[in-house]
């Protein structure tokens, strides 16, 4: 690594967590491919490796990657947005190892120790916080996952308040102190089923459909602003009426969570009304990539980041807007609720909105913290195959899952009477499992082949382009 | 977007709007906190219910079930399983686990003594009785 081609050398510690998510990543889809294939092989891996456990594997590793994703993320960026050496790299390279190591030991102790046994010896018993979706992680995990977040909001603060301020470095702080302060609802566990479901939408709803699209947001800024230079006063009104839009949707949003768990009828109308508008920050950030990528100042050689915010824009629309929207209203959601399409909407959602903005941050920061403005020519051509790869990959994924969600709709939901019963509808399910193993197994080779494009150099007859050897817009 | 509006006036909208709704939010939730305990019959809240809820918990039957329609959609809905099986066939299904039968899901035995059995069933019967808006549409879940 050459650290002198790097702004701020303290952006450095980036790399570190970049490498560190993608790894993540990885084990992220093998775990998916082994759970698609239990659904159709019910007994593979058992008792070794259950359905239950693999599939917290599955959903933690998606969190805990994306967080060290954004983290990367804004170590990469509030030193370049703030004009100024991040507060302390130490405490971000020390805070990465602990993160990591904290998050192993938690896979582990899934894979390794029954479940119950885990929660005994965690202290489960004093403050039940596990078995709950998305929250199994112990105790300890937990606390850890607070003192990182706070050290890491800590450093990250610290660096704005002595720098520059300006909107993106504004909504992402306010964004990543948000997905602190609403983790804190995890432990929140009251003994009464509805109580405790509420609380715990405050951390799921409010992460992905709140405090996450400010990040979002953010993120795809920065990335747009690098690569199109267009101004910085046009792209802060953009970036101030999408988080607007995802906020004033979003939280009562919520709403339609509460539909059928206990919670009062009048969530059916506010959940309806409000979510029905939460494709509207989604297809604002659309318009926003299309506008500015037309605006655009300079050809930027990393065309391949482009591609992967663009794609971030229009695949989180689809996912988060188009398909949240087809189970939103209440009346629709009567019979969907809790069905494959739901999966299918949470998979898309997820791929498109995070999983692409991390990738376009980490395609735009990763040349740079090797030293060079963009990736040679090749490598990027081969990272834009990964894209189209990973993307009709998960499409197919998705309308099988969706296909699957109408089948089992049709025949266990619809009948008012001799209804068919979930393990036989499930049967009736298998060609669109199978053909979602057939799009994960895509998204797969996908990722490889966007890992492999790290290892790509230059073709013959091209020059590498160093790192500040274009006016970088500011 | 107009000449006349500048960035300051959307953060400025940013921020009042964001505040309005967090505050109406908390309105409703705070409303929602009073309702909830006659929906959910809290008086019917035994210890032996909160019991059932941690074998619930600790042994993340939500990793494969789903609970009033939330959790993972391998297995079927247990919200209304007290209805659809009953006391006796629940208890009986718990301890006959696993099928073995090949190529068929799995669910692992959890070794549950006859007081754990009991709990989880009183947990699975308070929650068949909140009153949710009179989902899932039909007896299968």
């Amino acid at each position: 690594m050459k650290p002198t081609t790097l702004k701020y050398q303290s952006q450095a510690v980036s790399k570190l967590y970049f490498i560190g998510a993608l790894a993540l990543f990885v084990g992220q889809i093998v775990f998916g491919i082994t759970l698609g294939l239990q659904y159709l092989i019910g007994d593979l891996m058992f008792p070794a490796i259950p359905f239950n456990i693999a599939r917290m594997v599955h959903t933690n590793l998606l969190i805990v990657w994306l967080l060290m994703g954004f983290m990367g993320s804004a170590y990469f960026l509030v030193p370049e947005e703030a004009e100024t050496e991040l507060y302390s790299p130490l405490l971000a390279k020390i805070l990465f190892w602990v993160f990591l190591a904290a998050g192993a030991l938690t896979i582990l102790g899934y894979l390794l120790v029954p479940y119950a046994t885990l929660a005994e010896m965690t202290g489960n018993n004093l403050l039940a916080t596990m078995g709950r979706e998305f929250l199994e992680q112990p105790l300890p995990t937990k606390l850890g996952i607070v003192v990182v977040a706070l050290a890491f909001l800590f450093n990250i603060s610290m660096t704005v308040l002595k720098g520059r301020k300006t909107a993106i470095t504004l909504v992402l702080l306010m964004g990543l102190w948000g997905l602190a302060v609403m983790f804190l609802f995890s432990f929140v566990n009251p003994s009464n089923l509805v109580r405790d479901k509420m609380y715990w939408w405050f951390v799921v709803h409010l992460w992905v459909e709140g405090t996450w699209e400010l990040i979002l947001g953010a993120l795809l800024a920065f990335v747009l602003i690098k690569t199109t230079g267009v101004d910085r006063e046009v792209i802060d009104k953009w970036l101030y009426l999408i988080v607007t839009m995802a906020l004033v949707t979003g939280i009562l949003g919520t709403g339609h969570h509460f539909f059928f768990i206990g919670m009062p009828g009048y969530w059916l109308w506010v959940g309806s009304v409000f979510s029905a508008f939460e494709p509207i920050p989604f297809f604002m950030m659309t318009l926003f990539a299309f506008n500015m990528v037309q605006r655009r100042k300079r050809e930027h050689p990393n065309q391949a980041a482009l591609l992967w915010a663009v794609g971030c824009a229009v695949m989180g629309f689809l996912g988060a807007g188009v398909w949240g929207f087809l189970h939103t209203l209440s009346p629709v959601n009567y019979y969907t609720h809790g069905s494959q399409i739901t999966a299918a909407h949470g998979h898309l959602a997820f791929y498109g909105a995070y999983v692409l903005v991390v990738i376009a941050m980490i395609s735009y920061a990763m040349p740079i913290l090797r030293g060079r403005e963009a990736n040679p020519r090749r490598a990027q051509s081969v990272e834009m195959w990964s894209f189209w790869i990973m993307t009709i990959g998960m499409g197919v994924m998705v309308l099988a899952l969706t296909g699957a969600g109408i089948l089992q709709v049709w025949l266990q939901r619809m009948p008012t009477e001799g209804a068919m019963g979930f393990m036989a509808t499930q049967d009736q399910l298998r060609f669109f499992y199978w053909l979602r193993m057939v799009g994960g197994v895509m998204f797969l080779l996908g990722l490889l082949t966007y890992l492999s494009s790290f290892f790509v150099g230059p073709g013959r007859a091209e020059d590498e382009v160093p790192a500040g050897a274009l006016p970088r817009a500011a | 977007m107009s000449r006349g509006f500048t960035s300051q006036m959307a953060r400025n909208i940013f921020y009042g709007g964001t505040l309005f709704f967090v505050l109406l939010f908390a309105a409703l939730i705070f409303d929602s906190e009073q309702r909830i305990p006659k929906r959910s019959n809290a008086g019917e809240l035994t210890p032996a219910v909160v019991r059932g809820k941690h074998i619930w918990e600790t042994r993340n039957c939500i990793g494969c079930h789903t609970l009033l329609g939330e959790g993972a959609y391998f297995a079927p809905e247990l919200g209304n399983v007290y209805k659809r099986r009953g006391p006796d066939f629940i208890k009986a299904w718990i301890k006959s686990q696993p099928t073995g039968a090949p190529g068929r899901r799995q669910m692992p035995n959890f070794q549950l003594n006859d007081q754990q059995l009991d709990d989880l069933v009183e947990f699975l019967r308070w929650t068949n009785g909140i009153d949710n808006e009179k989902w899932p549409p039909n007896i299968e879940g």
